[in-house]
């Protein structure tokens, strides 16, 4: 893998963008000048599916990843039809966080040039690491703003032996019952007054608590991957408020509070924080490195 | 220049309650858990965020270096104040705030004890607990466990700390108050909360924290393998991962403490084995079924001589009491033990766990393994008697080599303990010096004025001070 071709085209001065395979919504100006825009590295390193590792280029399509870790009963918990990098720097996670937990956990160690175009690396090599700071975490979400993801070390996890949607319906009251009774499911999408349902694990025990909990099944996820433009973060307890005051259809991930709208969400923070500021200048003085990106999002 | 140190601790005084300056009291504070000896100044015990920004602060105006500290059970030196630097001892600050048992999350202040944490929960009635469980949890504490990034045996499914802390109210060194990460999945900007987690003291002081609750299991099974060869033991862990399960804990030890272990809990360990696996699976009854059943399957495959199976919640609590009392039986064979604590990839135990053999050989000494086998993490315990001439040199001479011996194999430093002073000269085994130049960075993007638990983790050159002092223990 060309790691040191990669930091010689992010280089030393410019503004440069990087790209992936544009999938994500990303919200760009265009009051500031590009240079260059770069791709990362893509390929798949190492396998090892004994460690529940696989190492690549940031430029990876998911596809490839998904590909090579389904051979053997495996996969990675990114969501999206772009790359590896993009799934990374953007950080949202898919609508199964119920049960497969946020993308940043997903990220064990990561190569990324700097704005010197410098190679640093951060985090480590295998599943269980606590050796120095964890700079991996600011990198997921950071859409590329510290720094150029080239090559990762990712933690795989196994395919359940099986996985249905179901569905039933559902007030509040009736979501919260489901919540608390349900055995870890995979994921709990409500619209106000459906409930669908992603269990994953053993079929037994799958059909067992369908057929306990009354839960018809359902062909797939409520709604396909774009059809909202936007996705609200909110504090799972906010979930019922926003759901019932929304005026068009959403779906809201219960237990999680990301609700999926059609509309954009109030009262968001837009400016960095003192830290943050401070990570930007320590990692970015110049601003060189996808400027063009509003941050935060 | 500081000014004298009475003016100190008048302002000190002024907004905190609880100011301890006894000399014998103050040295209780001089380590933690580690060998490594350090020199407290004076100790506080603030009971609010009001007492600790008042602390923060009195100390940035005096450019005094402060020490947080949980219950102190840290092994790498994190909590060791060096040249009399403050001591906030947070284990006052210990309520739980809230729990919201449907979206199974709570507000803790950093002092609850790990255990402490779960307990409630079931006293209240739900069916919930806090997934990190380092053997230490019954007397370490949440705030520590932020801190450290604590592991434990059930972390292998479940993940460690981070996985598990969703947001954080923190005092910076400038005692500003800030709130890191939140209830919600996605806070806007950086991950400001998974960057602390972790950080040893050395980005600020964590005064609540927003942990994430995990179910409780509805079935439970513990079973006990036993092998002649720490080989097959070894292979049996790789291969069960490579089945695709993810059991809930995948637990080693070998002979040695095999035998320490039975002698002290009288659990039926096989006294004749080279290795037994304490494997553990979780979750609703057909899948316990399939995977118990899957992992005998693959523990006879590589020659495992016996299978117990756990039959009840008594028996359970033995076999995990042998495995998490481990240190406590050491003493049986010697008075002293230098807990390690590395991590390689598990296709290399077998190897690394022969080198170690050898290295502690080499050194005349004796080891116990006893470790978290699923996530590779190993746990080699030095067992000693510190009052042999020359013993410690020989300790520490052997721990070097198996920190040496587990990076080279692919694995880093440490996979729970944190590097703390102990592993602190030892980073550049795993880390360029742009890598750690890039960590010294967001240590001064936290805390510019470098005065919450300075020297720590970074190794002198990424560190500005001009305060080098080495304490005795630490492995320089």
């Amino acid at each position: 893998m060309d790691l040191t071709g990669f930091a010689e085209r992010v280089g030393t001065s410019g503004t440069v963008s990087i790209r992936g395979r544009s999938s994500r919504t990303v919200e760009r100006t265009v009051n500031v000048d590009i240079d260059r825009v770069v791709t990362a590295p893509n390929g798949v390193v190492e396998y090892h599916p004994d460690e529940m590792t696989i190492t690549c280029g940031a430029g990876t399509p998911l596809e490839s990843i998904r590909n090579v870790t389904a051979e053997n009963g495996q996969s990675v918990a990114l969501p999206g039809s772009g790359t590896v990098g993009g799934a990374l720097s953007v950080g949202r996670s898919g609508i199964d966080r119920l049960g497969v937990g946020p993308v940043r956990d997903t990220l064990l160690q990561a190569t990324f040039v700097d704005h010197r175009g410098e190679l640093i690396t951060v985090g480590g090599p295998t599943v269980k690491n606590v050796s120095g700071f964890d700079l991996a975490r600011l990198l997921v979400g950071s859409f590329g703003r510290l720094g150029f993801i080239a090559r990762v070390i990712l933690r795989t996890r196994p395919v359940p032996r099986a996985s249905s949607w179901f569905e039933t319906d559902a007030d509040w009251s009736r979501v919260v019952e489901l919540q608390t009774v349900l055995y870890r499911p995979a994921a709990l999408l409500w619209n106000g007054d459906r409930l669908a349902i992603r269990l994953d694990g053993d079929p037994d025990d799958i059909a067992e608590s369908s057929r306990r909990f009354g839960l018809s099944p359902r062909t797939g996820a409520p709604f396909a991957e774009n059809e909202f433009t936007h996705r609200w973060s909110v504090a799972p307890i906010e979930v019922p408020a926003i759901v019932r005051s929304a005026r068009a259809p959403v779906w809201a991930e219960v237990g999680v509070g990301i609700v999926h709208h059609v509309e954009p969400q109030p009262s968001r923070r837009g400016t960095p924080n003192r830290i943050e500021l401070r990570l930007l200048d320590e990692f970015d003085p110049d601003r060189r490195l996808n400027p063009d990106v509003v941050f935060p999002q | 220049m500081t000014r004298p140190a009475d003016d100190f601790i008048v302002d000190l005084t002024r907004g905190v309650s609880h100011v301890h300056r006894n000399p014998i009291e103050v040295s209780l504070f001089d380590h933690d858990a580690s060998t490594i000896e350090g020199r407290a100044g004076v100790v506080v015990y603030p009971t609010s965020l009001d007492e600790v920004v008042h602390v923060v602060t009195t100390c940035n105006r005096h450019g005094r270096p402060f020490v947080a500290r949980g219950a102190g059970t840290g092994l790498a030196g994190g909590a060791t104040p060096l040249d009399g630097a403050l001591v906030i001892c947070l284990t006052k600050m210990n309520r739980v705030l809230s729990v919201d048992p449907v979206n199974r999350l709570a507000w803790v202040e950093p002092g609850v004890l790990n255990l402490d944490l779960s307990r409630h929960m079931a006293a209240m009635g739900h069916d919930l607990h806090f997934a990190p469980d380092p053997s230490s949890q019954q007397s370490c504490t949440v705030g520590g466990n932020v801190a450290n990034n604590s592991g434990g045996p059930h972390c292998l499914a479940d993940g460690v700390t981070s996985a598990h802390v969703l947001a954080l109210e923190v005092v910076l060194s400038d005692g500003q108050v800030v709130v890191l990460g939140g209830e919600e999945p996605e806070p806007d900007g950086l991950d400001l909360r998974g960057a602390f987690v972790g950080s040893e003291g050395m980005f600020g002081i964590a005064t609540k924290v927003c942990v994430r609750l995990t179910q409780n299991p509805p079935t439970v099974r513990t079973m006990l393998l036993d092998f002649t060869s720490v080989r097959d033991g070894a292979d049996t862990v790789s291969s069960i991962i490579a089945a695709g399960m993810v059991p809930a804990a995948l637990e080693m030890m070998d002979a040695l403490c095999i035998e320490a272990v039975e002698q002290y809990v009288h659990a039926g360990l096989p006294l004749d084995a080279a290795a037994v696996l304490l494997v553990e699976v979780t979750g609703l009854a057909h899948d316990v079924d399939a995977q118990a059943e899957r992992v005998a399957e693959i523990g006879r495959e590589h020659r495992a001589r016996t299978i117990r199976v756990a039959r009840d919640e008594a028996e359970r609590a033995l076999l995990w009491k042998g495995r998490k009392t481990a240190f406590g039986a050491v003493a049986r064979i010697k008075p002293n033990y230098y807990l390690h604590d590395t991590v390689v990839p598990r296709r290399r135990l077998p190897e690394v766990l022969d080198e170690i053999y050898r290295i502690v050989d080499r050194h005349d000494l004796l080891v116990l393994n006893v470790f978290h086998a699923g996530d590779g993490n190993l746990h080699p315990l030095l067992v000693f008697d510190k009052r042999e001439p020359g013993v410690m040199e020989r300790v520490h001479a052997a721990g070097e080599e198996i920190v040496r011996a587990s990076v080279a194999a692919g694995g880093v430093l440490s996979g729970e303990h944190g590097i703390g002073l102990e592993k602190r000269d030892y980073m550049s085994l795993m880390f360029s010096e742009l890598d750690l130049e890039a960590q010294a960075a967001v240590r001064r993007s936290f805390d510019p004025s470098g005065l919450a638990n300075p020297f720590k983790v970074l190794p002198s050159p990424a560190s500005c001070g001009d305060v080098q002092h080495v304490p005795e223990g630490a492995w320089i």
